[in-house]
């Protein structure tokens, strides 16, 4: 009986040795909040696909690991990372010192800028404090554009927060919203490119300040897993040099 | 004035998430949940009297719409409801050019409605159960008294039915208090949305969703309490006597 | 026919999420529930407080508050503690809350708390006399549970028992707010992309309905079985 216990202890040690020796190139888990379009969306028979989904399986067959897609809302992406509900975040996640304390960040991936949307006859100048009073301006939730939009123009402007891109988009076509604040990109594919209604940009594309803008979308992973970390910085590397990376990128954002 | 809110950020000042903002935010989501639940219900009650009286109706036309209307909103989703009026209002042909989309533009009063004809429903089975256990000695007096149908109805059957109901209203008044919280999800800041802000934005779900939940409980607690007082005097002859 | 854009399969899918949610939380309910009324009975005091502060707590908070607390606050509790046994020992064991799990929990918590009162009163209403007379045969405490207190409790129980499952099945919807995929989930994203919003919501208050209706048959069914022995007049 003592004999057994024993044994079972020194299985279990070796077992865990041996999980800890190869951990680095482990295959894993990739978090992704959907709808997001182009950066992250699902075709009507539920596949994932858009520019984040494919760099993520491009970098994953590099590093020579295999990739499952997790979809989680984006109020709760990253306590699931912490929770070991996957092991990596790619969900167009700005780079910035908020949520850089909770977790380790890849190399920057793509660096979009964002944008004020509004409908075509909108008669909005440069956005400012007398241009957006009384408005009611549309943010996704738990975003940099909502931390931006709430304490520049929290005051003068009505704020609505929404849960995805797509909520809002469609309060926008119903006239509910008279302005959104969105990464650029995805804002051009979902409302300048979309046959729902006639959008504009107004004013100029906002990267600054980087408080706020961050330096561009990361690859979010646990602070422990510096490892998994280094692998990604060097594949996206090595894509961006073969040529893969732009293939991908111009598919997506190519003009 | 100025020396509260002095006093106050002092206190706040080494806390990074209760700050003068957050508590902003709580504090006009309080207002609108109130305001939301304390109208709805006011409205539902007011509609729910006389469709109570004709779902008891010997017509058949009075009586199956409104047993239909009752049965659909009682037996389908508060948020089923609310999407349908507040993403279903936009796809009424040209409403944007009528006066209704001045109201119906913000999230307010499309949730208003939807809470509305929700609590509605509830209230009208509620009121119908009790008029219809309406001892029938208090109808055979009234008629004996010669009491026209209407007199009936409002000075014997109501006012006691009202009273009979008054228990289980108590109830549906709580459960609207907590049904409310599903206006965030069309971008009210009730004390539900603004609790979602403070996590989202600080990824605090203990700080944000324990305070929250202190509040509503406190809310739930003042209206078990008036109930209570309610019944306590309404209902005060039906209580056996003490001895 | 309607159109449903390639969402049909999606749709249903999201229907037998709902349907499987609903019917664990309310297995869940069902032994918190027996495990309350049992507490709030108890002859021990703090028992009988802590039966007490579960009912109070439960319903004095909203469905949606106590969902996104467990939902959002559970994962990070469970981290604190799995990181404490990765740092201490290093076991690196991973417990997913996901959406289904979380909304399995808090719907049977909240309805926990709802069955703890509709079986107290259930429980209060079987006669004590065919208990004593049951110990006076030498039946032990758990065969008197299961023949005499059990039986009779579930027929003053079923009335209230019902009316928590018609709750409970619409306090499903919810877990879409958290973002698992029943079907309101998948309706509201499929009214979004569509912009037919009242195709694939008035499909979904439909089979809520007939979920409701023949759950509501079935109910009277069991009633009549556990009715037998009494009178059809009460």
């Amino acid at each position: 009986m003592k004999f057994q216990k024993i044994l079972s202890i020194g299985v279990l040690g070796t077992a865990m040795i041996a999980g800890g020796a190869n951990a680095e190139v482990r295959d894993i888990r990739i978090g992704v909040d959907v709808p997001y379009e182009p950066m992250e969306y699902r075709t009507p028979d539920g596949e994932l696909t858009g520019f984040d989904i494919e760099l993520g399986n491009a970098l994953c067959a590099e590093i020579g690991i295999q990739c499952e897609w997790v979809v989680q809302g984006w109020d709760g992406i990253i306590p699931g990372l912490q929770a070991r509900k996957y092991d990596a975040i790619m969900s167009s996640m700005t780079i910035n010192e908020q949520r850089r304390e909770q977790v380790l960040f890849s190399d920057p991936y793509i660096t979009p800028p964002s944008a004020w949307f509004a409908p075509m006859d909108a008669e909005i100048g440069t956005p400012s404090d007398e241009t957006l009073e009384g408005l009611t301006i549309g943010v996704q939730r738990g975003t940099l554009q909502d931390n931006y939009v709430t304490d520049m123009y929290g005051d003068v402007a009505e704020v609505n927060r929404y849960a995805t891109a797509d909520d809002m988009v469609l309060d926008m076509d119903s006239g509910r919203l008279d302005a959104v604040f969105l990464d650029f990109p995805i804002g051009k594919s979902t409302l300048l490119e979309s046959e729902a209604g006639e959008y504009k940009v107004v004013g100029e594309k906002i990267t600054e300040p980087v408080e706020y803008f961050g330096e561009g979308f990361g690859i979010a992973f646990r602070q422990r897993d510096q490892e998994l970390a280094a692998a990604f910085n060097e594949a996206l590397a090595t894509l961006k040099e073969n040529g893969t990376y732009d293939e991908i990128y111009a598919e997506y954002f190519g003009d | 004035m100025e020396a509260l809110m002095n006093w106050l950020e002092a206190q706040l000042a080494d806390n990074s998430i209760f700050t003068l903002q957050t508590l902003g935010y709580y504090g006009e989501g309080l207002v609108t949940t109130v305001q939301l639940v304390f109208l709805s219900l006011i409205i539902g009650l007011v509609l729910a009297v006389p469709l109570a009286i004709g779902r008891g109706s010997r017509h058949a036309w009075l009586r199956l719409p409104i047993f239909f209307y009752c049965y659909v909103f009682r037996g389908t989703p508060l948020l089923v409801q609310l999407y349908l009026i507040y993403y279903g209002v936009v796809f009424v042909e040209g409403i944007q050019d009528t006066w209704l989309w001045l109201i119906l533009e913000k999230p307010f009063v499309p949730a208003l409605i939807a809470f509305t004809l929700n609590t509605a429903a509830y209230t009208t089975e509620i009121f119908r159960g009790a008029i219809k256990s309406t001892p029938r000695g208090e109808i055979e007096a009234a008629r004996a008294y010669g009491m026209s149908w209407g007199l009936m109805m409002r000075r014997i059957v109501l006012p006691s039915a009202f009273r009979r109901a008054l228990p289980a209203y108590g109830n549906e008044v709580i459960f609207m208090l907590h049904a409310s919280a599903i206006a965030s999800v069309v971008t009210i800041m009730d004390l539900t949305g603004a609790a979602r802000f403070v996590y989202a934005r600080f990824y605090a779900p203990f700080d944000a969703f324990l305070f929250v939940a202190a509040i509503y409980l406190c809310l739930t607690f003042a209206i078990i309490y008036f109930f209570r007082h309610l019944e306590k005097r309404l209902l005060a002859h039906l209580k056996p006597a003490s001895g | 026919m309607i159109d449903l854009h390639g969402y049909g399969p999606r749709l249903f899918e999201g229907a037998l999420i709902t349907i499987e949610l609903a019917v664990l939380s309310l297995i869940l309910a069902i032994l918190l529930g027996l495990a309350t009324a049992s507490a709030k009975m108890s002859r021990h005091w703090w028992l009988h407080r802590l039966g007490t502060l579960y009912t109070t707590i439960i319903r004095g908070v909203p469905d949606l508050v106590l969902m996104m607390l467990l939902f959002f606050g559970g994962q990070i509790g469970i981290n604190m503690f799995t990181d404490w046994l990765y740092y201490q020992f290093d076991v690196d064991i991973f417990i997913n809350v996901n959406e289904f799990v979380a909304g399995v929990v808090t719907i049977g918590l909240i309805f926990g708390a709802y069955m703890g009162e509709t079986f107290r009163g259930a429980f209060l209403a079987v006669d004590s006399g065919q208990i004593e007379a049951g110990r006076a045969y030498g039946m032990s405490h758990w065969l008197v549970f299961r023949r005499i207190r059990f039986p009779q409790m579930m027929r003053h129980a079923l009335p209230g028992l019902s009316n928590n499952w018609m709750v409970l099945l619409k306090t499903t919807a919810l877990v879409s707010v958290i973002g698992l995929s029943d079907m309101v989930r998948v309706a509201s994203e499929a009214s979004k992309a569509t912009r037919e919003p009242f195709t694939f919501m008035i499909i979904v208050a439909a089979i809520y309905l007939l979920i409701a209706s023949v759950s509501e048959w079935g109910f009277a069914r069991l009633q009549k079985r556990y009715d037998i022995g009494y009178g059809e007049a009460n």
